[in-house]
């Protein structure tokens, strides 16, 4: 081994603790960062590829063929931008029923279009089960729906009532149809004398934007008759829906990685600072036995990267692994075989980009080290310049307080530029502490808010399990609620409807949530406004307000073919069902829409009497409605697994952040003890006993943990107000202040005392090694 | 005040430090430890004042085991019954002369008023109060002895232990610090001085012995008193009763009262003997 590498090494060897702190940092900067990065590039990653193999469709348009010729719609596929259409193919709304669902048990409408095969130049569709539909009475089901080869649908609502059977499953990525049938059977499903509507696939050359993909729409619209177009899908809904839920994780964990970032540049730059610092009269031995200043500032550099280069590797493996589960819907949801992961250019270029920050930030001080004249180094003591702090020292002198106390408190004026990076990573570590605690006591909020969707303790159903043996049937929505009245520990209970509407100026339909009875006690978590108190009135999801450009107080049209209802948005709810396109409101409020409110597919939201066991009154109320079709559940709170999975991410960051300050604490009061060890034998020769040195140390730091602590945490309620709202618009929704609101007085007292908290832990291992340092020892050390 | 017996000192199973060392010192003597580098000096004195534990043997210091002692008694021990002087003065360099001073005092939590009489009186004393608010950096190095000699009296120790405390010194300096420590064991002030100096030891000592390779090689009584009887010769007033606690720690002031030595300022002449 050469001579630097021998000094390398002695160097990462000797200084232990700054080589665990080194690690363990960037270990937590490189682990958020791949994450981050991951997540960014790769949520998306396995639909961009699907979507490519498939030359996915950009935009599914609607059109109506009372109003267009199919000739006009083939024409637009030389409209200016179209690269390649599919089309016109008959397209059908049409509502199924399972075989053996009772009479009103139906599903929503599926979209369902003419396709004579799974190829072609757009759109093309990869069948994952069975066969492609030949012939009419066949059809094949879109692979997200739950229908399975073999199983039959009736269209109650189609001429001719028709029966198809699924024949097979297949999968467009960009979602254009549920459900896709021969032209023979197409034909058979246009009502005598009507014009049926078509469905036209188009690719674009510029598609890679909301804006674009707006723009293209606009384009075919204007090459059609007015009125042609009614509806149009665009591939990025798609795209939105399954990289949504990673999309969540994204604010917070380039929050984290940040954080973890600017720690380990601090703790880096301390950590050599501090290397070069102590060990002023090793450089001048160095130098004084021939090393140039080159050499020199390379052995300084190299004692910094290869720790972090270990805490690099550390921290992709890290990375990797805490990315699968984030990343796991996206693989499962195109089958792709394996789960997605971090792409193999982030492993490369996130660790070479952490090595490269700890090298520059490495330099600065160890070009300090080289420039150091060898006579300079080697006359220079450890101790620091005794001038700094003294006015400090003797005002906290007078003070009324024990002597150790005092010159704990006075030490960091010694080492203003010391204490000054010790301020800056407490506070990182308080920051860190802060927005993770908020944002799990966020997320929690979100969740018990989301839980609100279904406001009671047991819930009851007119389609509960069928007797073994016994066809399924519904029971009578107004026979359930007698028996829910009649059963003891009811408290109050109010009836949900769910049925599909279309409102005026949306395409496609919204689904409503009518309540029959006392609606009062079953709020959704509200974000803005109030929730409904009688027909007229409708509380919708921010998605809903998103989508339709209104605002509380404005008034939407409700349709149901020619009926329609006018209702006034008074109160938006946090809801991310439906992807946010969804009307809570009073059933009577639907009266003139002639929707059916007591079908089958009733719930009934449950309060109890005080006392009263949700599992027993829901397994006796079970007893009575499973004869009539019915059934009864409790129904039990769970976290949603994304949330959990979230809380998990979070707490380990915030407790990886404030190790990593607490370290960087431990890093500074070790080169300090060091430094001042020579001090630390003359006080204890003076009989300085070890609770004394221990509560000196301890001290040094504590007000640097109430400064940090008064810093970090209207930080991090800052960035908590900062990320949580990112985190809401990825999921669809705005925040209710009550998830916003989470820092308390109880919360926020015990997080001012973090910093000390963290402070004061980084400090006791250094304060037990210096009460424990040999006097004799200390006083021969110069 | 010590008594040393059988005491053995091994570093890291090498040639012992010291090798079946017995010895006595009495309240009132000063007693001179001279010897060659290596020849186990410092590790005498570091194992008196507490600082280090002897392999084998035992320490007593005015009836307490030292060598039994744990690191908070040890602390204590060194409070109330030992004051030190070093060769570099071991002054915090952050600190004033005053609170240098008053640091022993604070460690062992006495009166603020009391304490702050007590160093003003022992800068008087030593001739260097007009330097109170001065950092030891801006003194000279016998002034910078000076001070540290005051705190070592501070807490009004019953021994006085002083490593060649004018080994750093130029010869005024150390002159003057020689004739502050005669003065002070002249007043009762019970002293072990490790050093080089025979000159020092000739001085100072009551007594001294000759340590080489752990053993006492030799001992000779400078000041012509009897190496047992401890103290000053009869009808000097010099002489303190055996156990008694010399008023002010024994400093002698300048004007001879209650000791009868003036004492020189050290007024810079001894140049600035930094570390």
């Amino acid at each position: 081994m050469s001579a630097l590498g021998k000094v390398v090494r002695a160097g990462v060897g000797r200084r232990r603790v700054q080589t665990v702190v080194t690690v363990l940092t960037t270990m937590m900067a490189v682990t958020a960062s791949v994450l981050a990065a991951g997540l960014i590039v790769e949520s998306s990653g396995p639909f961009d590829r699907a979507f490519a193999r498939q030359h996915g469709a950009h935009l599914a348009v609607r059109f109506d063929g009372a109003k267009a010729t199919p000739a006009q719609l083939a024409a637009t596929a030389r409209v200016r931008g179209v690269t390649a259409a599919a089309g016109p193919g008959r397209v059908f709304s049409l509502r199924p029923r399972p075989e053996g669902a009772p009479e009103g048990a139906d599903i929503p409408p599926l979209t369902v279009a003419e396709r004579a095969a799974a190829g072609g130049s757009v759109d093309v569709l990869d069948v994952t089960q069975g066969r492609w539909a030949a012939a009419a009475g066949e059809m094949v089901a879109a692979a997200n729906t739950p229908f399975r080869v073999g199983d039959t649908l009736a269209f109650p609502d189609a001429p001719g009532r028709p029966r198809l059977t699924v024949v097979g499953k297949a999968r467009s990525v960009g979602r254009t149809a549920d459900a896709w049938v021969a032209p023979a059977q197409a034909a058979a499903l246009v009502p005598p004398g009507t014009a049926p509507a078509y469905q036209m696939l188009y690719r674009f050359a510029a598609a890679d934007t909301d804006a674009q993909v707006a723009a293209d729409r606009a384009a075919v619209t204007a090459a059609v008759p007015p009125g042609s177009v009614t509806a149009a899908g665009s591939y990025r809904t798609a795209r939105h829906l399954v990289t949504r839920e990673s999309a969540v994780y994204v604010p917070f964990v380039v929050a984290f990685g940040v954080l973890g970032l600017c720690m380990s540049v601090l703790v880096i730059s301390v950590v050599v600072s501090g290397a070069v610092g102590s060990a002023t009269r090793r450089i001048g031995i160095l130098k004084s036995l021939g090393f140039t200043p080159a050499q020199v500032v390379r052995a300084y550099v190299a004692q910094a990267v290869i720790p972090a280069a270990v805490g690099t590797i550390l921290g992709t493996v890290c990375g990797n692994l805490l990315a699968i589960p984030a990343l796991h819907h996206e693989g499962d949801a195109f089958d792709t075989g394996t789960d997605a992961t971090v792409p193999l250019w982030i492993d490369i270029a996130v660790p070479a980009a952490a090595l490269a920050v700890v090298a520059v930030t490495a330099l600065v001080p160890a070009l300090r080290a080289g420039r150091l004249r060898a006579i300079e180094a080697t006359v220079l003591g450890r101790a620091p310049r005794a001038g700094r702090g003294r006015a400090v020292r003797r005002l906290l002198g007078r003070l009324p307080l024990p002597r150790p106390v005092s010159m704990g408190l006075a030490t960091p004026f010694a080492h203003p530029a010391r204490s000054a990076g010790m301020v800056a990573g407490v506070v990182l570590g308080t920051v860190g502490i802060t927005f993770g605690l908020g944002l799990g006591l966020s997320l929690d909020r979100i969740d018990a808010g989301l839980e609100r969707r279904s406001p009671g303790a047991v819930e009851a159903h007119t389609m509960g399990r069928p007797e073994p043996g016994a066809p399924p049937k519904a029971a009578d929505p107004d026979a359930v609620a007698r028996a829910i009245a009649a059963q003891p520990g009811t408290r109050r209970y109010v009836r949900i409807t769910r049925s599909e509407v279309g409102v005026a100026g949306l395409s496609g339909s919204v689904a409503v949530s009518a309540y029959s009875g006392d609606a009062s006690w079953a709020s959704y978590e509200m974000i803005s406004g109030r929730w409904f108190t009688g027909p007229g009135e409708a509380v919708v999801p921010s998605g809903f307000l998103k989508t339709t450009g209104t605002r509380l107080g404005d008034t939407v049209t409700l349709t149901n073919g020619a009926r329609h209802v006018t209702l006034r948005l008074v109160g938006e709810a946090l809801d991310l069902s439906d992807e946010g396109r969804s009307v809570l409101t009073d059933a009577r409020s639907l009266t003139a829409l002639g929707l059916r409110t007591d079908t089958p597919m009733t719930r009934f939201a449950i309060d109890l009497a005080p006392g009263t066991d949700a599992r027993s009154y829901a397994d006796g109320l079970d007893r009575v409605l499973r004869p009539i079709g019915g059934g009864a559940e409790p129904d039990e709170q769970e976290s949603s697994p994304v949330v959990i999975a979230m809380d998990s991410l979070i707490g380990m960051l915030t407790l990886l952040l404030a190790a990593v300050a607490g370290l960087g604490v431990l890093n500074a009061i070790v080169l300090d003890t060091r430094e001042r060890v020579h001090d630390l034998g003359v006080l204890k020769a003076l009989g300085m006993s070890p609770r004394q040195t221990v509560a000196m140390v301890i001290t040094s730091v504590a007000g640097i943990g109430l400064v940090a602590g008064a810093i970090g945490v209207p930080l991090g309620v800052a960035v908590h107000s900062a990320v949580l709202p990112s985190m809401g618009d990825a999921a669809g929704t705005r925040m209710p202040s009550s998830v916003l609101a989470v820092y308390d007085a109880p919360l926020v007292a015990p997080l001012l005392l973090g910093g000390v908290a963290i402070a004061v832990l980084g400090a006791l291992l250094p304060a037990g090694w210096a009460a424990r340092t040999r006097t004799a020892t200390a006083l021969r050390t110069e | 005040m010590i008594e040393i017996r059988g005491v053995s000192k091994v570093y890291d199973g090498s040639r012992p430090a010291l090798d079946g060392l017995t010895l006595d010192v009495r309240a009132g003597e000063a007693l001179a430890v001279l010897g060659p580098s290596g020849s186990g000096k410092s590790t005498l004195l570091n194992l008196v004042a507490g600082l280090d534990k002897p392999s084998a043997g035992s320490v007593t210091v005015d009836g307490v085991r030292v060598d039994e002692l744990a690191e908070a008694a040890l602390a204590r021990y060194r409070r109330a019954r030992i004051g030190m002087v070093f060769q570099f003065f071991n002054l915090l360099d952050d600190l004033t002369v005053l609170d240098n001073v008053l640091l022993p005092a604070q460690l062992a939590r006495t009166a603020r008023g009391e304490a702050r009489s007590r160093a003003a009186e022992l800068l008087e004393r030593l001739g260097i109060a007009g330097h109170a608010r001065a950092f030891p950096g801006r003194l000279s190095g016998g002034e910078r002895q000076r001070v540290a000699v005051a705190r070592a009296l501070m807490n009004r120790p019953p021994l006085l232990l002083a490593d060649e405390p004018t080994g750093a010194l130029d010869t005024a300096s150390a002159a003057d610090v020689q004739e502050l420590l005669t003065g002070l064991n002249a007043d009762g002030q019970t002293m072990l001085l490790v050093t080089h100096d025979t000159a020092l030891a000739t001085a100072c000592a009551t007594r001294t012995i000759e340590l080489v390779d752990g053993r006492i090689a030799g001992s000779t009584t400078p000041r012509g008193l009897d190496p047992g009887g401890g103290g000053a010769p009869a009808g000097t007033g010099l002489q303190a009763p055996e156990g008694s606690r010399p008023e002010l720690g024994g400093v002698p002031s300048r004007d001879g009262h209650p000791g009868s030595q003036g004492f020189r300022h050290g007024s810079g002449t001894g140049g600035r003997a930094g570390r």
